[in-house]
């Protein structure tokens, strides 16, 4: 897809995320607008997987290991045919919903369950392993969080997938600097990223994580990246797209209320109006 | 002449049997080729082996990440860190998220003795009984555990099989070991006490059977390996042609046999039911055989407490 397009369509689905928050009665809205951009990027330019290809043996692997930000990930399956908009709107997190608040694959489109931090990166070197195994060429996705990374099995799993030489394996860290106590420095440092995933035998990419251009190149130089696996250091901004919840970790779970809400979906309306009038 | 072979052995052998013309069998170990018998795996079938380090929570994750990829995953490691340190990534990624995962856990119970709690593995069946879509074996011999083992790679569902560390007497024999999944074995009926056993435990409640028949009490032994799903017709079938039930496991007395079958019993056909299994304590310093003979898992101490059972009934 034109990254144009993406652009636009990234406005449409922050609107379509903060409306199943607000239908549901609350979500992960800060890591949601955080972590959409790639999200998006991925599925509509990298990810191999459709509707009818949900149980191909070649289809790209992806597993939301920040499972809590699964109303962006609803948005994208929703806006790749996978799920159903309204549908969600009406269930999500009622009572008997199969939209959970977090991923679980008896939904098509989401390979594992997750919530549990620390969980996607392992699972996804298994995967990598079995195409590895079986001289397939499907490539393996994952994004974590930034607080996610305090987590042991994430370097359990970054150790292993070197060992095994794991190129088509691609980590993407969700670098938003805030968690749910407030900045990552503070709670327990993250700084030194490069040098730590780089210690660990990865190829390391570290982009402006917000723009989809930069996100999309990234993507295809990790495709091309031998011997090694990829790790994108996606630095993002929370709440990524209005000011009202921008960089505060008070809104990495909230329901915003309906003066925050017609604010939030004008700010958005404001950037895709700047966007198409170039 | 005494069996050699211990259960580890069988699975090894089952799996190297198997993987002869089933190239999606994958067997992981976490630095536990040699003590889960699993070497000869590993050399004979490399691309279909993965050494994981140790890193329990990984080789777990990763299994299930093999296995949705549409490989039969059976993750090696002892049982003492495979079902504790790495509950969590079985609870998530095997059970919830529904892979083909067998998780072997070797040295299971007091296997290792003298080494102290941090090896022992008392736990394990409370602790993965508990997790929803996960199923809980402890095999009673070599061939049994075979049996059990081919039966696991024909199915898709995530499951916990417990092993000992030594050989241990063989309850069947090649030509005559009756196996259904999921029902347990009855090995012998009888009218006073239905002693029901899992895993190792069952070879010395057969004897124990044996010396209480010599003494005028008529035993009944239930192998009942299938700790979960807990095989409810059997039970109730031994406990209501019994005056009481006796349960037998290397295991602590909370959450186990004991706990399942208790339950069972006191829902449908109330028996008094004693649970003979290792303390709520740090257990003794010794070998497995000292320390089952201390606390009266042995034949002996078995036919006692079925004895005590009985006369207090």
């Amino acid at each position: 897809m034109e990254l144009h397009e993406l652009e636009l369509k990234s406005w449409d689905l922050r609107r379509d995320i903060v409306e199943i928050i607000m239908a549901g009665g609350g979500g992960h809205i800060g890591g949601d607008m955080s972590v959409l951009n790639t999200l998006l990027v991925l599925y509509k330019n990298h990810l191999n997987i459709t509707l009818y290809t949900t149980a191909d043996p070649n289809r790209d692997r992806f597993v939301l290991s920040k499972g809590h930000a699964v109303e962006a990930l609803y948005a994208v399956l929703a806006d790749c045919g996978f799920l159903d908009l309204v549908d969600i709107k009406e269930r999500f997190s009622k009572f008997g919903s199969p939209y959970i608040g977090h991923p679980n694959n008896k939904l098509p489109g989401i390979e594992m369950n997750s919530g549990s931090l620390g969980h996607g990166l392992p699972v996804c070197v298994g995967m990598a392993l079995a195409a590895k195994r079986d001289g397939r060429s499907y490539r393996v996705y994952t994004v974590m969080g930034d607080g996610e990374l305090a987590e042991g099995s994430v370097w359990e799993a970054a150790m292993a997938a070197s060992n095994y030489q794991l190129d088509n394996l691609c980590a993407v860290v969700d670098r938003n600097r805030l968690q749910i106590s407030g900045s990552t420095e503070e709670v327990m440092k993250q700084d030194s990223q490069e040098q730590r995933w780089a210690a660990f035998g990865w190829n390391v990419i570290s982009v402006d994580g917000d723009s989809i251009e930069a996100l999309d190149a990234a993507f295809t130089a990790a495709k091309h990246h031998p011997a090694q696996p990829t790790v994108i250091l996606a630095n993002t901004t929370k709440g990524y797209g209005s000011p009202l919840m921008e960089n505060k970790a008070s809104w990495h779970h909230h329901l915003p209320n309906q003066e925050e809400y017609r604010q939030i979906i004008a700010d958005f309306a404001a950037r895709k109006e700047a966007l198409l009038n170039g | 002449m005494a069996n050699k072979i211990p259960n580890r052995q069988a699975i090894c052998d089952t799996l190297l049997k198997a993987a002869a013309t089933d190239k999606d069998i994958v067997v992981l170990c976490s630095d536990s080729r040699g003590s889960a018998s699993l070497t000869k795996f590993a050399d004979t079938y490399p691309e279909q082996f993965v050494e994981m380090g140790i890193a329990e929570q990984d080789l777990v994750s990763v299994a299930a990440g093999l296995a949705s990829c549409g490989k039969k995953a059976f993750a090696a490691s002892p049982a003492c860190f495979l079902t504790t340190r790495s509950y969590e990534q079985a609870k998530i990624d095997c059970a919830y998220s529904n892979t083909n995962v067998t998780l072997i856990g070797i040295s299971g119970g007091v296997s290792y003795g003298a080494l102290g709690m941090s090896h022992h593995s008392a736990q394990d069946i409370a602790a993965m009984s508990a997790i929803p879509n996960m199923r809980v074996y402890l095999p009673s011999d070599r061939f049994q555990t075979a049996k059990l083992v081919e039966a696991l790679l024909r199915d898709t569902k995530p499951a916990y099989l417990r092993v000992g560390r030594n050989p241990v007497e063989d309850v069947y024999t090649e030509d005559a070991c009756p196996f259904e999944m999921d029902k347990a074995t009855v090995l012998a009926e009888g009218s006073d006490v239905a002693i029901i056993a899992c895993g190792e435990m069952v070879r010395p409640a057969l004897a124990a059977a044996a010396l209480l028949n010599a003494q005028g009490i008529s035993a009944g032994v239930l192998d009942m390996y299938c700790v979960k799903p807990l095989d409810r017709e059997a039970v109730l079938k031994a406990a209501r042609g019994a005056k009481v039930v006796l349960t037998v496991e290397e295991h602590a007395p909370f959450g186990g046999l004991g706990s399942m079958v208790a339950q069972v019993v006191g829902e449908e056909c109330p028996r008094k039911v004693k649970n003979l299994s290792l303390p709520d304590a740090p257990v003794i310093t010794g070998t497995s055989k000292e320390v089952f003979a201390y606390y009266g898992l042995d034949a002996a101490g078995i036919a006692k407490s079925a004895a005590q059972l009985l006369a207090n009934c």
